[in-house]
Order: structure tokens, then sequence, then C-alpha cells
């Protein structure tokens, strides 16, 4: 509709028409950013500014002190340094471990193949309330609840959607490299070091992106797993800017915006992966 | 011979490389989904073992009434949210798609919220939220109308869940907007000479192609709908580790009550068989929209 629109119009329409196409376009953005905004001036603002009606999108008068106070309130660096050192091994267990199934899925020609990419694609499908309180019950057994290893194992034996994204590309790969080197009696893994690694880099990296953003934003998993506030990480910890009766929302706003920033920043360095593996995945 | 040993290398190189995920889902799907059916069918509270009761734990859910209204408001959710998203995703996408400067600047914007950790995409709405102090309610009033409690009137509480999630509608609006590049331009342009209007050609041209990816997104949004669990936590939170269920119990879902039989109440049995109860419901649901594509989806070989 819109598009038929636009094209006809682009034959057709009157010049000063098209400037304008941008005004719908711009007003769709501003209100999925809009509550950034909201976050990013409250965390500026005094508390007499905070709790004003009707609220005001500017700070009357620009404060950091909400930052200080967020550090001053909770235990924030132990948090952030909690939350980064479960993302970032939950990312490197994703790298080691998704391009190797990945790899066993699209290029090595075996038996096993087939049936192993049904269960991957089976597994994607399954309900993570289901395996919920077993998964549970094996940490619990294990002496493990309370500590971070749940959270960072299972990223080191491969996500399934991560490796179907990853198998999906290699597809893609030229046999002929791979067998060139398989001629030249490099083995199996030296061909996949050497050859395939480096040709695969664009999708690990869409893979990384991913864990890394779903490892730091992660809540169910941390909430049912840290026990011990010593090792909370942010997405737990946040909680306790809320008081019995009043909470502090410029602290808390300020603790949002410095933990968001991370998330935010991977994703506008790998926006491009990001977005692009959206898309295929749905598509194909 | 030879050709067989071959083949067993291959086959051992195989399980090798694949040996972190055969590994993986062994311990953390296939065993805990058979456990999950055993446990399903006992008495466990984690300290004694589990203590075999049969159809015990099913039969109790009939006459639970907190399993009724859990399931009743992640049913009112499902279907209110479902089609909003649906809806707001393709007119988005249509409008992503105008030809204008920056368009992936817009396009990322659109998507970034569901980048935001969502701990604090749910505290940020709590405060937008906010009856005297949020902007939703101030927007409101700007056009008259004297916006709810929106978390302390039972009434209102389920808008705002909606409200929250369709936020991060950015992801299956990016789906859309690869789908509509796919729609053949000519066609449009022949519909134009026809006199077709928009209505036309959006239904005769546009939603042949979007109809698949409509079927696959509405399937995977009614299961993040059923399973829906952070957002109303969030939103209802009043203590770090208990899920609240919000005014008059108007925030529980299905998967909140799941987590307070297992976690606060330890009833690891009686929560194991609502673990599958929920894999039933969601398998009927998708079973009868599958069924039901038939007449609205559009296959290109017929």
């Amino acid at each position: 509709m819109a598009l038929a629109d636009s094209i006809v119009r682009r034959r057709r329409g009157p010049r000063w028409l098209r400037g304008w196409r941008i005004v719908p376009v711009a007003l769709l953005a501003l209100v999925f950013v809009f509550p950034f905004l909201v976050m990013l001036s409250t965390a500026f603002k005094e508390t007499g500014d905070i709790f004003s009606a009707p609220p005001t999108l500017l700070p009357t008068t620009w404060t950091f002190g909400n930052f200080a106070e967020a550090f001053e309130d909770i235990p924030f660096w132990r948090y952030l340094a909690n939350t980064l050192f479960v993302s970032g091994l939950s990312v490197l267990g994703t790298v080691l471990s998704c391009p190797l199934v990945a790899y066993a899925l699209a290029k090595i020609r075996w038996r096993g193949a087939r049936p192993l990419l049904i269960i991957v694609l089976l597994t994607m499908m399954m309900p993570p309330q289901v395996t919920l309180i077993p998964v549970f019950l094996i940490w619990n057994g294990l002496g493990a609840v309370g500590s971070f290893l749940p959270l960072i194992v299972p990223a080191f034996l491969g996500t399934p959607f991560l490796i179907f994204m990853i198998r999906q590309f290699l597809l893609s790969v030229p046999n002929e490299l791979i067998e060139a080197a398989r001629i030249d009696g490099a083995s199996e893994f030296r061909t996949y070091w050497s050859i395939v690694l480096p040709i695969a880099r664009p999708a690990i990296v869409t893979a990384a992106v991913f864990q890394f953003v779903w490892s730091w934003t992660d809540f169910l998993n941390p909430l049912i797993y840290l026990g011990n506030p010593d090792q909370y990480t942010l997405s737990i910890g946040l909680y306790s800017f809320f008081g019995e009766n009043d909470v502090a929302w410029g602290p808390l706003m300020a603790a949002c915006v410095l933990f968001t920033l991370p998330a935010l920043v991977i994703f506008l360095i790998g926006q491009r992966f990001f977005i692009g593996g959206i898309s295929a995945g749905a598509l194909k | 011979m030879r050709g067989i040993t071959v083949r067993r290398r291959q086959a051992l190189t195989g399980l090798a490389f694949a040996a972190p995920f055969l590994v993986g889902f062994s311990v953390f799907i296939a065993y805990p989904v058979a456990a999950s059916g055993f446990y399903s069918f006992t008495d466990f509270n984690l300290f004694q073992p589990p203590e075999f009761v049969g159809l015990d734990n099913y039969a109790r859910m009939a006459d639970d009434e907190r399993f009724w209204i859990a399931l009743t408001n992640t049913l009112l959710l499902t279907v209110t949210g479902v089609p909003l998203s649906i809806i707001i995703a393709i007119a988005g996408a249509h409008l992503l798609n105008l030809p204008v400067r920056g368009q992936p600047l817009f396009r990322a914007l659109v998507y970034l919220p569901s980048i935001v950790p969502i701990v604090v995409g749910g505290y940020l709405w709590r405060w937008l939220l906010n009856t005297e102090y949020g902007f939703i309610n101030y927007f409101l009033g700007l056009v008259g109308i004297d916006g709810p409690g929106w978390l302390v009137e039972p009434e209102w509480t389920k808008p705002a869940i909606v409200l929250m999630s369709l936020w991060t509608v950015g992801g299956t609006m990016i789906i859309y907007l690869a789908a509509l590049k796919e729609v053949p331009r000519e066609l449009y342009e022949a519909a134009a000479l026809d006199g077709a209007n928009w209505w036309t050609k959006f239904r005769h041209i546009t939603w042949p192609t979007l109809s698949p990816v409509t079927l696959f997104q509405v399937i995977v949004n009614v299961i993040a709908y059923l399973q829906i669990f952070t957002q109303p936590y969030l939103l209802a939170q009043t203590r770090l580790n208990d899920a609240g269920a919000g005014p008059g119990q108007s925030m529980l879902t299905y998967a909140m009550y799941l987590f307070q039989n297992a976690f606060s109440f330890l009833k690891m049995g009686y929560a194991s068989a609502m673990a599958w109860v929920l894999f039933l419901i969601t398998l009927a649901i998708t079973i009868v929209i599958l069924v039901s594509s038939r007449r609205w989806v559009h296959d290109g070989s017929r």
C-alpha cells in the first residue's frame, strides 16, 4: 500500500511532496526511541525535576548526581564485572562450540548429519519451561546453584539457533576449497581451523553478537541460579533501587543507562550482521 | 572394505565435531524432557525423593483457582497482543519501506528497544506508566483523556503488559520489511495503470507475499505470549525473588504461576505437570493455526 503509493508518486507526485515522506518514518522511529530519551533525561534530572507533573523532557538543571548515587547505593561495579564475566565467557563458549557443530552439519559427509540437523531444529522448538525444572535439579545436584556455572557452561555446548545460523552460512562455502585442503593431506581439524573458520567469520561474529546480547540482558537464569548478592548480575541487582515505599528513579535510570550502553555499542558495531541475520533467518 | 573404514572414519570425525552439542543435548534437553515427564507424575519438594502420585498433579489443576486465573490472563494477553503485534509490524514495515534518506538508521532505531536489557525495559515502563509523573498519561492528557492507574487498577495491567511488549515489535517489523522488498515492483505499476486503489493492491499484491511470513510470525508470537514471564514479572515485582501477581492477580501469567510453584512453593512435580500442559496447549493452538492457514496463506504453487 504505502510502497505502491510511493512508487506511483515517485513518477507522478509533485517534487515538494517527496521530502515529506520522511515525516511519518521519523515519527515511527521517534515513538520507539522516546522511552530512551525519557530514561536518559531522568538519569540527569534532580529529584525535584523527576517528580514534576506534568513531566518535562529536559532537566531544568543537569546533574551527574544520580550516577554518583547509583555507585553508592548498590555495588554497581561488582554487578557490572559479574555481568561482563558471564557474557564474556558465554561468548567464548559460543564461538568455540557452535562453528564446530555447524561444520559437522554442513561440510562433513557422514550418516549422522541429517538426524543431527533434525534434532537441532526440534531443540529450537522445545519450550524452555519443560526443561527448566530438571535442568535446575541437575545443577542443584552438582552443587552449582549459586555459582556462575549454570549461566556459562551451556554456551560451551552449543546453542541450537546459532548452530543453525552458522550452518546455513557454511552451506554457501564452496566444497572445492575444503576438498583441496583435504587432498593436500590436511587433517579435518586443520582444514576446519585454517580454511573454514576464517571464511565463516561474518557468521561467527553474528553469533557472538547474539550471544553477548542474550547473556548481557538475561533475567530468568540469573534470577533462578544466583543467590549470593556478591554474584548478582546487573539484571538482578537493579532491583535494589526499589525501596519499601518508593523507588530511587534517578539513580535507577542512571544505572539503566550504563547497563544499556554496552549492548547498544555492540549492537551498533554489529548492526549490519544482526539485522541481516534476523531477516535471513526468518525468510529462509 | 576400504569404503567401510573411510565411512566409519567420517562418522567418527562427524561425531567428534558434533560432540559439544551431543553432550549438551543429552544433558540439557533429552534427559530433562524425560525427567520432567517423570516428575509430573510425582510429588516432589526437592528435599525428599519424588513420590509417585499418578495423575494427581494433572487432576489438581482442574480445581486450582489460581491455575485458571493464570491461564485466562495468559490467553487474554495472547489474543490481544499477537494481532496488535502483527498489524503494527506490517504497518511499520510499510513506513520503513518508504524511499527516504537514512532508511538504515530508522530501521536500526526501531529495532533498538529489542536489544535493551529486558530489566531496563521493565523498570523504564514502570516509570513511563506512572500514574502521576509518567509520560504515557501526560500524552493521554494532551488529547483530553484522564489516564488510568496502569499498574494499580486490575483492568489496566494487561494493556500495560501489551504496551511494553509492543515496544520490542521492531524485530518482527524488520522481518516484514525484508518480505516487502521481495514483492515484485512491476505488479504495483501494472495495478496502478489499472486504477487499483491501495486496498486492492495490498490485498492482491502485497498480502500474497506477506502471508507465509505472517503465518510464521503468528506462530512465533503466539508461542512467546503463551510463555510470557519477564514483562509481567518486572511490572508486578514487589520483591526480588518472588513473582508477585499485580493488583487482583491481574498480572499472574501461566509461566509466572509455574515459576512460583517450582521456586517459591517447591512443588516441582506440580510445576512439571504445568509445563507439559503448557506444551500441549501450545501444540494444540499451533496446529489450529497451521490448519486454518490453508485458507489464508497464499502458497506460491497454487
